[in-house]
């Protein structure tokens, strides 16, 4: 398969002054607010940690939070809860960026969990179901008690409903019919011991403005999100990547097409689309003329029923 | 790009509100494929002979299972010269506490009327909860005007009566839309079944409608979010870099302005306004998150205003009108934490001054507030904030009430 990087590193101090900030714009009001959200968990929680997956949200996500502390050092560390299906290039990104901004990372494996028995794997081979376990552990070792995740309320129904700070009972549970109201920008970050918050600094942004904002910014992404060459098969409506996780059956077709992931998560559900667009620019354009939400097209584990993200997050999923 | 505008709608219940979001964003083109697919199936299942757009917005499985909204679900569309973040709030549980929550940061809102019903009682609670929080604009979108076969009489009536409801509370910038939100009459296009009706289409006043609050003539306002002193851990350059991080709640802010730091009372300059990842601005305006530095080394920590003339007096005892959103009453006596900006302090409440009728828009005598009251109550701080009245300026003149011990928000409230 081949791989290039094709957007440009740009600095957060050269992406910074190299705009007029008007304040119209839309991009700018979203940059404002979620700054605003970093600033104010931060200053309230005891040990705030960034869930880091290499996925262009939480790179968008990583980016704002180190303009949000310019000049200071980011802080706070890095949390990734690898399934063990993560697409290489997306960990050799996520390791160059850490060690180019000097960041700390801490990584739970749900492979760990599964050679030492603690999780079983799933009949579909789909880890993503699987992470909620290794996640809560993670954030209960690292004594986290505010942890800053992507989510986005235009993914999906049951996000939609969710807090920007959403309170998680001390078995990581979220309770949808119980959320403290939201108020103004008044976040309320109050936990008992034990509990934590869940903070979405993109809560409004949807996937288009992350494309705009990736875009204006030029902010690099791992190169699988955009136009390349890969072997695949057909499964379920969705071009399957050939790996180790994802193996043809006798009656697939292997074929060779220029494709790129709209979402990067388990190699085992995570599917690319037909896609010329050989940077951020031309996924932009692609974007604006979808027809198709990216988790309709490239997530099978939300089509597994109407709530299955709702299910996963009652339990402590991201 | 265009401009970004905060909507909230409100509605009773089966007044169609989710019929209406689901057709904006059907309209708009807002909708995906798959999205639209998924409720023409849910809706076939259902034995439905065409789609449920209220099953667009209802997204748990509880809310499914009984066909009712219980909590404010976030929606985004774009035309293209506005993209809208829409806090749809429902009329079923805790609906005052929904459209508080909806409404707080709402630059329009629209709530819903049933034209066969006319203005009823959650009808009067939402325009006044609307007019409470000071939404600057308030649609009444008069729905299901089909079901009285677009009837200009009876139509008229229900108009008259939302105005006459909007002038008692003093709603300045009232606007009422007769629609049919099933069908789309003046939803996103003008409806010609409505020939004397001579005013926009919801979407066209949506897309109008003047969001730019032109405030830098206000005082500023700039409470402290974090103390930015990277010490060695930035490099030799930002070895004695000290900022204040926050974002401009009122007004504007330029490098030369004196300020005034409170509730101290310390006087300085800005020297310095450092926009986020680097690079100088002039000057910064509402809403923007910026850093600001000060020409002494005044030591300032979160939760103090940075100011300009006039200042804001530092209070420790506080008037304020507050909706209750707790199911455990609201007493005298009772200890709070009180949340004003980046500002938390102790709070006993010395007095409850009244309930808020929402029929009759009149002040009654109340012991406590229940769940769902609105009313003026009295605070004694242990610390001093220093708010402007709600009244002018939503931001610095609001605050929540919360619980000591679970933390849970208690209170939205707004300073007199």
């Amino acid at each position: 398969m081949s791989t290039t990087t094709t957007t440009t590193v740009t600095s957060v101090d050269e992406a910074g002054t190299s705009r007029a900030r008007a304040g119209g714009d839309h991009l700018d009001a979203l940059e404002n607010e979620t700054i605003h959200i970093f600033r104010e968990v931060t200053a309230e929680a005891e040990r705030p940690v960034l869930l880091f997956s290499g996925g262009k949200d939480s790179v968008v996500m990583l980016h704002i939070a180190r303009k949000a502390f310019w000049p200071a050092p980011l802080p706070f560390g890095l949390l990734h809860v690898d399934t063990g299906h993560n697409f290489p290039e997306v960990l050799d990104y996520r390791d160059r960026i850490v060690a180019e901004h000097g960041l700390r990372l801490t990584v739970e494996k749900v492979q760990d969990w599964i050679d030492d028995g603690r999780l079983i794997e799933r009949p579909d081979g789909t880890r993503n179901p699987l992470q909620t376990q290794p996640l809560l552990h993670a954030i209960a070792e690292g004594g986290f008690d505010a942890v800053y995740g992507g989510g986005r309320r235009d993914e999906e129904k049951a996000r939609a409903k969710e807090r920007i700070v959403s309170l998680r009972d001390a078995f990581g549970q979220w309770n949808p019919r119980n959320q403290r109201p939201e108020l103004w920008g008044l976040y309320n970050t109050r936990h008992l011991p034990g509990e934590h918050v869940r903070v979405f600094p993109l809560s409004n942004w949807t996937e288009l403005d992350v494309w705009r904002y990736i875009v204006r910014e030029g902010i690099e992404l791992p190169s699988l999100y955009f136009a390349h060459e890969r072997r695949v098969f057909r499964r379920g409506g969705m071009w399957m990547a050939l790996s180790p996780v994802t193996a043809p059956r006798a009656d697939d077709r292997v074929v060779t097409k220029t494709v790129r992931y709209r979402t990067v998560g388990d190699m085992s559900c995570t599917g690319a689309v037909e896609s010329t667009a050989a940077d951020a620019a031309a996924v932009l354009a692609e974007v604006a003329a979808t027809t198709v939400t990216e988790r309709g097209a490239t997530r099978a584990d939300d089509r597994l029923s109407e709530a299955a993200m709702e299910d996963r997050k009652k339990e402590g999923y991201f | 790009m265009g401009e970004l505008l905060r909507l909230a709608t409100a509605g009773s219940v089966d007044d169609g509100k989710s019929t209406l979001v689901g057709r904006l964003l059907v309209d708009t083109k807002n909708i995906m494929i798959d999205q639209y697919t998924a409720v023409e199936q849910a809706s076939a299942a259902r034995g439905l002979d065409q789609a449920d757009l209220a099953l667009l917005t209802d997204g748990l499985r509880a809310e499914r299972e009984q066909g009712i909204t219980i909590d404010v679900a976030y929606r985004y569309f774009a035309t293209p010269t506005r993209s809208f973040i829409l806090a749809d709030c429902p009329g079923h549980v805790q609906y005052t506490r929904n459209t508080v929550t909806g409404a707080s940061t709402a630059q329009v809102i629209v709530t819903l009327v049933d034209v066969r019903h006319g203005v009823v009682e959650q009808t009067r609670r939402h325009l006044a909860v609307a007019a409470l929080l000071r939404v600057p604009h308030v649609v009444v979108a008069v729905n299901k005007i089909d079901l009285v076969d677009f009837d200009h009489g009876v139509i008229t009536e229900v108009c008259d009566q939302v105005r006459a409801v909007g002038a008692d509370l003093g709603i300045d910038d009232l606007t009422v839309i007769p629609v049919s939100a099933l069908l789309g009459d003046n939803v996103a296009e003008p409806s010609d079944r409505t020939p004397w009706y001579d005013g926009p289409s919801l979407m066209a006043y949506l897309e109008t409608v003047p969001v730019a609050v032109d405030d830098v003539d206000e005082p500023g306002r700039f409470p402290v979010q974090y103390v930015l002193r990277p010490q060695s851990g930035a490099g030799e350059e930002f070895r004695d870099y000290r900022g204040y991080a926050g974002r401009v709640e009122r007004g504007s802010f330029s490098v030369g302005d004196r300020v005034c730091v409170l509730p101290g009372g310390r006087r300085s300059t800005v020297v310095g306004i450092d926009l986020p990842g680097g690079g100088a601005g002039r000057s910064a305006g509402a809403s923007e998150s910026v850093t600001l530095r000060l020409a002494d080394e005044i030591d300032i920590a979160r939760g103090e205003l940075i100011a300009a003339e006039p200042v804001p007096e530092p209070v420790r005892q506080l008037d304020a009108t507050v909706c209750w959103l707790d199911e455990r009453p609201l007493r005298t006596g009772d200890r709070l934490l009180v949340k004003h900006t980046t500002r938390t302090v102790t709070g006993i409440v010395t007095g409850i001054g009244g309930r808020l009728n929402l029929s009759t828009f009149e002040e009654e005598p109340a012991g406590e507030l229940a769940l769902n009251d609105i009313g003026r109550i009295g605070l004694t701080l242990a610390d001093p904030i220093s708010p402007d009245p709600y009244a002018e300026s939503r931001t610095t003149g609001s605050f929540v009430l919360v619980h000591p011990q679970t933390g849970n928000t208690l209170a939205a409230g707004m300073v007199s």
